[in-house]
């Protein structure tokens, strides 16, 4: 089973350190324009919690980032292949279990969107942001990135066509990008709103990093909910993986 | 080594594949030939469990489907008919990925990678990106992938569409090869001079049925060994006989041009199916 697993793996990151180059130099691109626009150009004139706009933003911007490199790094390669290369059913032709192909696949979803935390955590660093990079902010990071490419796996098995992932990536990333405690904290919007805000898991996920980042505590609430979606979406992820055939 | 009874594979109300029995002894070279849409590829698709039957069983290699898929997996080899190749890998890559995904050990999976691009002929192009190969390349890349973990059935849907003559044969003679080392094969088809080149049976397919099942030759001769064509105003008419002498005698008679020749697997398939064979 782990050797599956990790033949799953494998395969991603041959393609991955191929181009290892180019996909960092691309993945600094739109944190650099979240930083300059939301830390530099509007975060001058705010400040959350007596603190810097830019110290709350950067969680928030890794939170939102981590989430779409891990949806997409494994929606959008899963989908392709079940749909258009059709390199899906080499898989499904070989002695593995599913569940090897999902764990393998997510793992490498994960892969991406560590490296991509990364390589902001550093970028936050030369803008000259300040939070503290410990455990329970990797564990948190980890979990955000699992849960996203879990539920990136489950699209791809789902979504008949290109558009159909687009759309949803359109209709269900895009708000949380926005609304999610990246920005700013939904305590400030209508009950309702805030109410139906706190059930989606990347509001965890920057409430995690959040607090583990500014005070070095364990984020214990946001953390099992996240460790919940992980969960419910992998076991997803399975049952769909299983139902694939014709 | 193959014994398939009573299958049905129904799409919604459609049925592509509708009570199919058929047996392949090992080492066969087996061909289902037929129209597009005659349920060729649904066929393979259940063998291989891409697709899951609606009714019927399927033994392959003595293990029964459904409950024994895992072991089936390791005893069978799939070229399908599109090519499903890793197009951000390598050729020698996408040989590796598909022996790791077998668990062949390391230095054996070397090995047989080694031999196998040797056997296709692509040694030289082993660390070329896939989506820089021809048609034929990617065909013949997709046969040894196949016959990596060293298969005991070897399916292929359609290995030879959109090839070009010439490597057309050269995959011939590589199937030949392989069923002339033991492998039972079953290859599906629509071109005729490939079943009548290489299979020792053949099953014709139309509409989800199979209609007829014997070798090529035998089914040639059931028909008729020879055929008398001739022009009757616009349509072409066409008459067999079980000699040349009747034939001939045929042909005396007639007022219009006629011609006489061997009947073959075309004349067969027309006859059954009512229709040309397309491309």
């Amino acid at each position: 089973m782990l050797t599956h697993v990790w033949t799953v793996f494998w395969r991603d990151w041959v393609v991955l350190q191929r181009r290892l180059g180019r996909y960092i130099l691309a993945r600094m691109v739109s944190p650099i324009l979240y930083l300059v626009a939301f830390g530099w150009g509007l975060g001058r004139s705010i400040t959350v919690n007596q603190g810097s706009y830019l110290d709350f933003i950067v969680p928030g911007i890794i939170a939102l980032n981590s989430m779409n490199i891990s949806f997409n790094a494994v929606g959008m390669s899963v989908n392709m292949s079940r749909l258009y290369h059709k390199t899906l059913e080499e898989y499904l032709l070989a002695p593995i279990s599913p569940t090897a192909y999902v764990l393998g696949k997510v793992l490498a979803g994960v892969a991406r969107g560590m490296i991509s935390s990364v390589v902001i955590i550093v970028l936050a660093y030369a803008f000259g942001a300040h939070f503290l990079l410990n455990g329970w902010f990797v564990l948190a990071l980890f979990l955000n990135c699992t849960v996203f490419s879990a539920l990136g796996l489950v699209a791809a098995m789902m979504m008949n066509s290109h558009e159909e992932m687009s759309n949803f990536n359109t209709y269900a990333l895009m708000p949380m990008s926005f609304l999610c405690a990246t920005f700013f904290s939904p305590a400030q919007l209508p009950a309702f709103l805030h109410w139906l805000i706190e059930l989606l898991p990347l509001t965890h996920a920057s409430y995690a990093l959040r607090l583990s980042s500014s005070t070095g505590s364990m984020p214990g609430a946001a953390l099992g909910i996240l460790g919940l979606y992980v969960i419910f979406l992998l076991w997803l992820g399975i049952r769909k993986t299983r139902q694939v055939r014709d | 080594m193959i014994e398939i009874a009573g299958l049905v594979k129904k799409f919604g109300d459609r049925t592509a594949v509708d009570q199919l029995d058929l047996s392949i002894p090992k080492g066969e070279l087996f061909g289902l030939l037929g129209p597009n849409g005659a349920g060729k590829t649904t066929t393979i698709r259940v063998l291989t469990m891409l697709a899951q039957p609606t009714e019927g069983s399927i033994t392959i290699g003595g293990w029964k489907l459904p409950g024994n898929e895992q072991q089936i997996k390791t005893i069978i080899g799939v070229v399908p008919q599109h090519v499903n190749l890793d197009i951000e890998l390598t050729a020698r890559e996408n040989l590796e990925l598909h022996g790791r995904l077998h668990c062949i050990p390391a230095a054996e999976r070397h090995k047989r990678i080694e031999e196998l691009l040797d056997f296709v002929e692509l040694n030289e192009r082993s660390g070329d990106m896939v989506q820089t190969f021809s048609g034929g390349m990617k065909r013949r890349l997709m046969i040894a992938r196949a016959l990596l973990h060293r298969p005991k059935v070897l399916f292929l849907d359609e290995p030879t569409v959109g090839l070009d003559p010439q490597v057309r044969r050269r995959l011939w003679e590589l199937v030949r090869r392989l069923a002339g080392e033991g492998l039972t094969v079953l290859l599906t088809t629509h071109y005729i001079e490939e079943a009548e080149n290489l299979c020792q049976r053949v099953a014709i397919m139309y509409k989800g049925k199979l209609i007829a099942l014997d070798s090529p030759a035998k089914l040639c001769r059931n028909l008729g060994e020879y055929v008398v064509e001739w022009h009757d105003g616009e349509s072409l008419n066409s008459r067999f006989f079980t000699d040349r002498t009747e034939a001939a005698d045929f042909v005396g008679v007639l007022t219009t041009a006629a011609a006489i020749r061997r009947s073959n697997l075309e004349d067969v398939f027309v006859e059954f199916t009512g229709r040309k064979v397309v491309e």
